[in-house]
């Protein structure tokens, strides 16, 4: 189980940075959130995966599930949900003032 | 266990929220920002000399022990930089009105301001990894929110590649906790550096290491990783380049100085080898960039970079004189990186370009600014007797002594460069003939003087005053080398 996710993380890894290295500013958003989904898909598995034990620990119980990486996850989770979508509202911004939202045409030497 | 610890994230959090609800009515706004900016300097002296006296101070959040709660440690590296980091943000408040229009300020600048603050002093007073990435993150938000303040053209287009490159190495930061996570089973900063010592593989290890490092080499633009800084820091208004370049990298240098002391000596052969040549070339690279432009903004803030690689190289070096020198260095450049920003930005806007080119002549209209540019300059570039040369001192005479040559001859070669760069900007937009054309604005000169003056005597006691203030930088070494001293206030019982 543990592979198998591992390996899912790394193709997310993988198509979040292609998709990051298109020149479309929307391609780029999606890349940054596969690329985070790939991260938090990670941090669960590294954690170790067990299916249906709760996640505490009681006296005497040998199997319960470890609650850190969930607590991690979900801070994570919502950081980059606000951090993309800025991202996505900057992006049009940029392109509505820049007239492109092609990055390789977001270049000038002009600093006002 | 004192709730001391907290108050230097929790004033500037409230401080954001209330400042964010008054945002647009400009003169209450403006008197909150200064009164509650002082109010937090205050009490981080405070607490600055009550950790001086009786010891690290260390915060369990709900009275979750150490290993399982979040933990807040004030140990006085991290106090002495939280309290350089309001005293930077003081100037910043009183520097404010006077360089942003009244429509800038009413979009909340004072609440990102505040809450910029808040997530810096949560970054140097954490000790626990995951939380030092939400504390980035809270950072970063605010940072992201000022870069943009103005909306022009120039500064969306570099905002987006800043939020880009600041996105990518975040998702990595969490990457390279899911790996400790793996390792070592925890995140708590002590206990990951007691669990390292018995790890039995290594490799994994120095692996997870270097990948921390990229992060945060990223963040505090380490060569190759420097590419965004320049452009970004150069477009937003002066007093947000101001704070971003005395604060945001120096959170990175921080990072590593923690970690790389802390938890990651098992390989110092490898790892901080790795930093002395990266901290040459940072230097190098920076220095040059500096040469390459006659925009002043980029000239400051190309300057940024060499003072990156000067601190890298003490970490590098490893040894208690050269820690004690990477500490001194990284107070004197929040404070000093703060005046010049101020300044180049004050300059800017007094000249109406900030081509050099085009300038000339300046002294003659401000000399008081003139002169305060020309002490800058000495200061940065480490002309004794002032806080730069003393940080350097220290560093070259780690350097000599574990007999690193090339990496020394290098620093002081990039010294000089430094100050030719500076000098350049003197020469070009100070002396001269003067320039009839120019319409003076003494009334916007003044404002601008007092804040950046107050920086600048603080950086010159900073260096007169070194024999003070020694004893504290050295103690501070003297703890960052024996990691078990912070283990064992963690880990206490």
């Amino acid at each position: 189980m543990e592979i198998i996710m591992s390996i899912l993380a790394g193709l997310l890894f993988a198509t979040g940075v292609y998709n990051l290295l298109q020149k479309q500013l929307l391609r780029i958003a999606i890349g940054t959130a596969l690329i985070s989904h790939g991260a938090h898909l990670f941090i669960l598995t590294m954690g170790g995966l067990k299916g249906g034990a709760p996640p505490i620990l009681v006296e005497g119980i040998e199997q319960y599930t470890d609650p850190l990486p969930q607590a991690l996850i979900l801070t994570s989770i919502v950081i980059s949900f606000g951090v993309t979508s800025f991202l996505v509202v900057l992006a049009y911004r940029a392109s509505e003032v820049n007239g492109t939202d092609n990055i390789e045409e977001l270049r000038g030497n002009d600093y006002e | 266990m004192s709730n001391l610890a907290i108050l230097p994230i929790l004033i500037p959090l409230l401080a954001g929220i209330w400042l964010a609800f008054i945002a647009k009515k400009l003169p209450l706004a403006r008197g909150s920002a200064k009164f509650l900016s002082i109010l937090n300097l205050a009490i981080v002296i405070y607490i600055f000399f009550h950790v001086q006296q009786n010891g690290t101070l260390i915060l369990e959040m709900g009275d979750w022990k150490a290993p399982f709660g979040i933990i807040i440690v004030g140990d006085l590296l991290a106090v002495t930089l939280v309290l350089t980091t309001n005293l930077v943000a003081v100037a910043a408040a009183f520097f404010a009105p006077k360089s942003l229009s009244d429509k800038q300020e009413g979009f909340y600048f004072y609440a990102f301001f505040f809450w910029l603050i808040s997530g810096v002093s949560g970054a140097f007073l954490t000790g626990d990894l995951f939380n030092l990435f939400v504390f980035f993150e809270v950072l970063l938000m605010a940072s992201y929110a000022l870069i943009v303040l103005g909306g022009g053209k120039a500064q969306l287009r570099e905002s987006i590649k800043y939020l880009l490159l600041n996105l990518f190495s975040s998702m990595l930061f969490v990457t390279a906790i899911a790996f400790i996570y793996a390792v070592v089973g925890t995140v708590n900063m002590a206990q990951i550096a007691e669990r390292v010592q018995e790890v039995e593989q290594q490799g994994i290890l120095t692996t997870i290491a270097i990948l921390l490092f990229f992060v945060f080499a990223t963040k505090a633009a380490v060569f190759p990783l420097y590419y965004w800084l320049p452009n970004s820091y150069s477009v937003p208004n002066p007093v947000v380049s101001a704070l971003f370049g005395a604060l945001l990298t120096k959170v990175g240098i921080y990072s590593i100085l923690r970690v790389f002391t802390l938890i990651f000596t098992h390989e110092p052969g490898l790892t901080h080898n790795l930093f002395l040549w990266l901290a040459g070339l940072t230097m190098i690279f920076g220095v040059i960039g500096a040469l390459s432009t006659h925009n002043v903004k980029l000239i400051v803030a190309y300057n940024i970079i060499p003072a990156v690689g000067f601190m890298l190289m003490g970490i590098g070096i490893f040894t208690e004189t050269a820690i004690s020198g990477t500490v001194y260095y990284l107070v004197h450049d929040m404070i000093i990186k703060g005046a010049l920003f101020l300044l180049v930005g004050a300059l800017a806007h007094l000249a109406g370009t900030s081509d050099l080119r085009k300038m000339g002549g300046m002294i003659h209209h401000y000399p008081f600014l003139g002169w305060m540019f020309f002490l800058a300059s000495l200061v940065l570039a480490g002309i004794p007797p002032f806080s730069g040369f003393i940080g350097k001192l220290l560093l070259l005479q780690g350097g000599l002594a574990e007999e690193e040559v090339i990496i020394v001859i290098v620093t002081l070669v990039t010294s000089l460069l430094i100050l030719f760069s500076m000098i350049r900007i003197f020469i070009g937009a100070f002396w001269g003939e003067k320039n009839e054309d120019i319409t003076v604005n003494k009334r916007a000169a003044d404002g601008y003087v007092w804040p950046i003056a107050g920086l600048l005597a603080l950086s010159v006691t900073l260096g007169v005053g070194a024999e003070w203030f020694y004893p504290a930088i050295q103690s501070i070494a003297e703890y960052l080398m024996a990691p078990e001293l912070y283990i064992d206030s963690v880990l206490k019982e």
